[in-house]
């Protein structure tokens, strides 16, 4: 049982992080009808910017903020540089330049930085706390699910109480009218685009100390684990990504701990087959039928 | 769907055009080039050195899975970003087949046709069971799918490292040439004469696939799948056959290039050469098989130049290896993104117009 409580807290905290990248995924699928391939390298890219700082100046927290800042900036730079000038007519189009953005990203950082694994900080220390002789949640996990939280309830507050929000809500919904009403939807979509790499750089920034350290392949399975997760959620919903995340994160969670660690990517792979299979349009998509 | 609409326009083939009247058989048409191919080939075999040859053969090897690449993306209109996982399990399959076969004491050079035919059945079988989750995916969603195979199937050699022995992987007996050829023989060569062989083999099936009944309905589900349904075809079913006629055709890549290497291991499959194969099949030019040539073509060279252009500047050892590994990898993303957004036909796309203009301006001049 306490194995069991053990493995719940770690897999939510875990969950917490893929919420977040997916997310940032559900961000841009809303905003411009794309899924972006490219969002594990970027937030990679913004990591190793947090490395860099903090090698630089020995702060934390510094680095934190400079891989804030460059997600964000990474996010409007690919928009306004790359994806605005590909034909958006076949949803192939974007797909392929967002993968030809990771083959980039990837090989740029490995010229930077090669191609070995650095160490990551973590801010707070990750050995879990004893609560009457149970090992729960480390300060880390702590941190973890606060930084989660206030993205989460930020996000809510832009999209829901500020002008800023309902004009990018406009943008993605109804284009054409919004630009007649005077909302500048291309420049909506470049704030979207940024806002999304931005929680993914947090996100990065939060799951890669807990794995093997920082790689320019280190995102890779996290982005396909995240992408699960907002498949679960259907792509569309916030809130379905925010449950998916969590989803994801318990049952890789159970499964490393019950069956070994070798087993979560086949978990992540049966997971997604599944649910593209069964519930294609994830679990809290109303059913519609299928157009062939 | 433009990308691969612009890039395949409706061209006459030689057998249906209405000037000369007479109809070729595909299938001779097909064999013929194939023939001239393999002639070409072999010549030029005799005039490159060792590690020329090698390389020639890797083309051809790659070029078995960039064709089959091309069919299913350019042509189905699905995208897949397995096809490196697919790779991965014909060269397996070959590895576990000849080592089998070693084991038992049998080192004919025949068998080697048995376990590369073995590794096409065991990729088509995966491919089976992918394409059928595929069939029923669009977009991003078959992206996201692919993509979680080409992830996962390398990490697998690791879970299940009794059998596929981690990280090391395995390594390929081939049986030397064949002693009637001589001893002094350079056994590239004739490395480079079997997988000429079976890429050859490979292409025929391909082309006359694309130009049959079956061909013409990848293309119909491509452009329009409602419009296609009402034409009678069964959409589901025809992406099904194109994706595992695809698996097929890049398991055999996978296999030919474990059969080169003579040694299988997770790294050389991993989510990059997925990546690089999409790429070559952009960049070459989706739809056509010829651009699938270009591909292959570029999947090799490429890092030769890089190396080539590395070595002009003086760098410290552990700059050069650095800039040596990923320049390929910053090249291939660049050019990708580059081509998708001022030429969606690739290499093939802008040959095809030039030789089009060019044709045009000839016959002005003629009237």
């Amino acid at each position: 049982m306490d194995r069991f409580l053990f493995l719940t807290l770690d897999g939510l905290s875990r969950g917490a992080v893929y919420a977040a990248f997916a997310l940032a995924l559900v961000l841009i699928w809303r905003a411009g009808r794309i899924v972006n391939f490219a969002q594990g390298a970027m937030a990679v890219a913004a990591a190793y910017v947090a490395y860099s700082v903090t090698a630089a100046t020995g702060s934390y927290w510094l680095g934190f903020v400079a891989a804030l800042v460059a997600g964000l900036l990474l996010g409007a730079v690919v928009d306004v540089a790359v994806m605005r000038l590909v034909d958006h007519r076949s949803p192939l189009n974007p797909v392929i330049v967002a993968l030809g953005l990771v083959l980039l990203i990837h090989a740029v950082l490995g010229m930077v930085y090669g191609n070995e694994y650095l160490p990551a900080q973590t801010p707070f220390s990750r050995t879990a706390l004893t609560v009457g002789g149970l090992a729960v949640l480390s300060p880390y996990d702590l941190f973890v699910f606060a930084t989660v939280g206030v993205v989460g309830a930020a996000l809510v507050w832009i999209f829901t109480r500020t002008a800023i929000g309902l004009r990018m809500r406009a943008a993605a919904f109804a284009p054409e009218v919004s630009r007649l009403l005077g909302v500048n939807v291309s420049g909506m979509l470049t704030l979207g685009w940024a806002l999304a790499s931005g929680v993914g750089a947090l996100a990065g920034m939060l799951v890669i100390p807990t794995e093997l350290g920082l790689h320019p392949h280190a995102m890779d399975l996290v982005f396909v684990s995240a992408f699960t997760a907002a498949v679960v959620g259907g792509l569309d919903s916030p809130p379905g990504a925010v449950v998916g995340g969590l989803g994801v994160g318990l049952l890789l969670s159970y499964v490393s701990g019950y069956a070994g660690g070798d087993l979560i990517p086949l978990a992540v792979l049966a997971l997604l087959l599944a649910v593209l299979l069964l519930r294609p349009g994830g679990l809290f998509a109303p059913v519609t039928a299928r157009r062939v | 769907m433009s990308a691969t609409r612009a890039a395949a326009p409706a061209r006459r083939t030689a057998a249906e055009s209405p000037r000369t009247g007479r109809t070729v058989p595909t299938l001779l048409r097909h064999l013929a080039v194939a023939a001239v191919a393999g002639v070409v080939v072999l010549a030029i075999s005799y005039q490159l050195d060792s590690f020329r040859n090698f390389q020639l053969a890797t083309v051809a090897a790659y070029l078995c899975a960039t064709a089959g690449l091309t069919v299913l993306t350019g042509l189905c209109g699905q995208l897949s970003l397995g096809h490196g996982a697919l790779m991965a399990t014909g060269a397996y399959t070959v590895a576990l087949c000849q080592n089998a076969f070693a084991d038992r004491g049998v080192t004919a050079g025949g068998v080697l046709v048995l376990s590369l035919a073995t590794a096409v059945l065991a990729t088509v079988a995966v491919g089976a069971v992918v394409g059928v989750a595929a069939a029923r995916l669009r977009g991003p969603y078959l992206a996201g799918l692919t993509l979680a195979v080409a992830v996962v199937v390398p990490a697998l050699t690791v879970t299940f490292d009794g059998v596929f022995n981690g990280e090391q992987g395995l390594a390929v007996p081939v049986a030397p040439a064949p002693a009637a050829l001589g001893f002094y023989f350079p056994y590239e060569r004739w490395q480079l004469w079997v997988v000429t062989a079976a890429t050859l083999l490979c292409l025929v099936l391909l082309a006359n696939l694309v130009r049959s009944r079956y061909g013409r309905a990848f293309r119909a589900v491509r452009d329009d799948e409602v419009a296609a349904r009402l034409a009678g075809i069964h959409v589901a079913r025809t992406q099904v056959i194109a994706f595992v006629v695809s698996a097929g055709s890049a398991g055999l890549g996978g296999a030919l290039l474990a059969m080169l290497a003579q040694s299988v291991s997770p790294g050389a499959f991993g989510l990059t050469l997925s990546l690089f194969l999409l790429m070559a099949v952009v960049i070459g030019g989706l739809g056509r098989l010829a651009g699938a040539v270009w591909g292959a073509v570029l999947l090799v060279a490429l890092p030769d130049l890089t190396h080539t252009l590395t070595d002009l500047f003086t760098l410290s050892p552990a700059a050069a290896q650095r800039l040596e590994g990923n320049l390929p990898l910053a090249i291939f993303g660049g050019t990708l993104i580059v081509v998708m957004i001022a030429a969606p036909g690739g290499v093939q796309g802008l040959l095809s117009r030039l030789a089009g203009s060019l044709r045009v301006r000839w016959r002005r001049r003629r009237s």
